[in-house]
């Protein structure tokens, strides 16, 4: 396949960037979409030209680094991958793909198509755990009975990569698939009722300090995540907030 | 409960709160000019008991000039916000991938019903203060008949109001097709992703604005004097 690529092009934090067009040729449609961005950079580094910088780690889909913004869609236009796992066969010879870093004010570009995803970690940190000894006095697995509906919905909502697609497609640029997905997946279970009040309430404030936007249900989120996160986990939020609230 | 209040989370259910209260009142209020089209004396007698029933007035008036604006002004607020948490705009973006028309644009099937509830205001909550409150005449009578319904149907003559009003309905029917299960999503509750109410909020975002759209039409086509 031969391929324009639109790409944004921005030198540091602090500089105006631009999109460049580029031209890729002989691409596999076997290969995936970060195999195929490696063949542009090596282009690019042989004709003495700065590569372009993305993020990514373990190109399996787990890990949640990689994070473009491709003809319009968070990892593009496949359902249920990242763009590690998007495969160049969703393209055909000749198109021209216009490829952009997650926006959003809270996702401030670092260069290029790399942004700064630690409000996801501060949003974290502000609740996103239980406070337990693991510490060689290991609890048995089985000793607290959990029903399997609850098992499988936290398990479910624990599949969250954290890779911020859902803030990117968002015309909110909200948070709150994200967020709902971390509260639920203890709210679930008992191991996290016992700080579930100053869990939500820590998280949430630390969301909206972080400046994330207000959800409008517009749904597109759930359709846009790579890990299928149901709309459910907002709702959810939703309660355990207002729960937290009549305490 | 004064923090919840000011959190993203708490914004949208006061929304949504404010929401439910105006479709309850606009269900009332389409029933009320159904019976303009079926028999102007109960369109009168109902009429002019809203007019002057003190819980009417004193009590469910201000609550809900309280819930629209509340409603407008919160909309306006929460908009911005999320403007301001947006980057840099996407050089493309296709939003029709991933969620519907009227998801992506409230604030502006919003704008139109507010436009037309500034119009409705002039139209008829002006002249009606006017004459209750300034005037002073709560009696309800022209020329010894009950005014309401020659009053409605007086405003109906002209296309231009007509044709305003038509437009506005359907933008109402837009803002409906989403609200009606976003405001049972903000408060919580799943059961606006479920068949059923989705089925019922399609069904009143329909019938909810085509009612007021056959009121206005039938007085334009069929009543004129
Ligand atoms: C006065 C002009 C109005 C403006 C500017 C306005 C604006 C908005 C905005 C910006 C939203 C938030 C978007 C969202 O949650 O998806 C919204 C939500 C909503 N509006 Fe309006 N609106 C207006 C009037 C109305 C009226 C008259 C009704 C109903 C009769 C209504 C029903 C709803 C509903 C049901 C929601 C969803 C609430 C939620 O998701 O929490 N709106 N409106
Ligand atoms: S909810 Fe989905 S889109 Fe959002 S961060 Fe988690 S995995 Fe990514
Ligand atoms: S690189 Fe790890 S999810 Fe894509």
């Amino acid at each position: 396949m031969n391929l324009t690529l639109k790409i944004w092009r921005q030198a540091d934090s602090s500089s105006k960037g631009q999109m460049v067009d580029y031209k890729v040729t002989e691409i596999s449609e076997h290969m995936s979409f970060l195999e195929m961005m490696d063949v542009l950079n090596e282009q690019l580094v042989n004709s003495g030209e700065e590569p372009v910088a993305f993020d990514h780690d373990c190109r399996e889909g787990i890990c949640g680094m990689c994070s473009m913004y491709i003809n319009g869609e968070a990892h593009g236009p496949d359902r249920g991958v990242t763009t590690c796992q998007l495969h160049m066969r969703m393209f055909k010879d000749g198109d021209t793909i216009t490829i952009e870093p997650f926006r959003a004010a809270a996702f401030p570009v670092i260069k290029d198509l790399v942004v700064d995803r630690t409000s996801f970690e501060r949003i974290q940190q502000a609740g996103g755990y239980i406070s337990v000894n693991t510490s060689g006095n290991t609890q048995d697995a089985n000793s607290i009975p959990i029903s399997k509906h609850a098992a499988d919905e936290a398990m479910d909502a624990a599949t969250c990569i954290g890779c911020g697609a859902c803030v990117a497609t968002c015309k909110n640029s909200s948070a709150m698939l994200f967020v709902g997905a971390k509260v639920s997946q203890y709210a679930l279970l008992p191991q996290g009722q016992v700080e579930a009040a100053d869990r939500v309430q820590n998280m949430v404030a630390q969301m909206d300090l972080e400046g994330f936007g207000n959800c409008t249900n517009t749904g597109a989120c759930e359709v846009e995540c790579p890990k299928g996160i149901s709309l459910d986990n907002i709702a959810r939020m939703n309660r355990e907030l207002m729960k937290a609230a009549v305490k | 409960m004064g923090g919840f209040f000011k959190s993203s989370i708490g914004r949208k259910v006061a929304m949504a709160l404010s929401a439910f209260f105006l479709m309850f009142f606009l269900l009332q209020h389409l029933f009320i000019n159904m019976l303009s089209v079926f028999s102007p004396d109960a369109f009168n007698e109902v009429s002019h008991f809203m007019g002057t029933n003190p819980l009417v007035q004193y009590a469910l008036q201000p609550v809900l000039i309280f819930a629209v604006v509340f409603h407008f002004v919160m909309g306006f607020i929460l908009e911005l916000k999320n403007k301001k948490a947006n980057g840099v705009a996407y050089a493309r973006n296709n939003g029709a991938a991933n969620s519907t028309w009227s998801s992506r644009n409230m604030i502006y099937s919003g704008l139109v019903i507010l436009a037309f509830i500034v119009l409705h205001f002039i139209d008829f909550w002006i002249p009606e203060i006017n004459t209750k409150y300034i005037v002073g005449d709560m009696s309800g009578l022209h020329n010894g008949e009950f005014r309401y319904y020659h009053e409605l149907v007086e405003k109906f003559q002209n296309p231009l109001r007509v044709g305003a009003y038509v437009i506005s309905f359907v933008l109402l029917g837009l803002h409906l097709a989403h609200g009606f299960t976003s405001a049972f999503q903000s408060m919580g509750s799943t059961a606006g992703r479920k068949k059923n109410l989705q089925a019922f909020g399609k069904a009143y975002s329909i019938i909810v604005p085509l009612g007021f759209v056959i009121i206005a039409l039938f007085h334009h086509l069929f009543n004129n004097h």
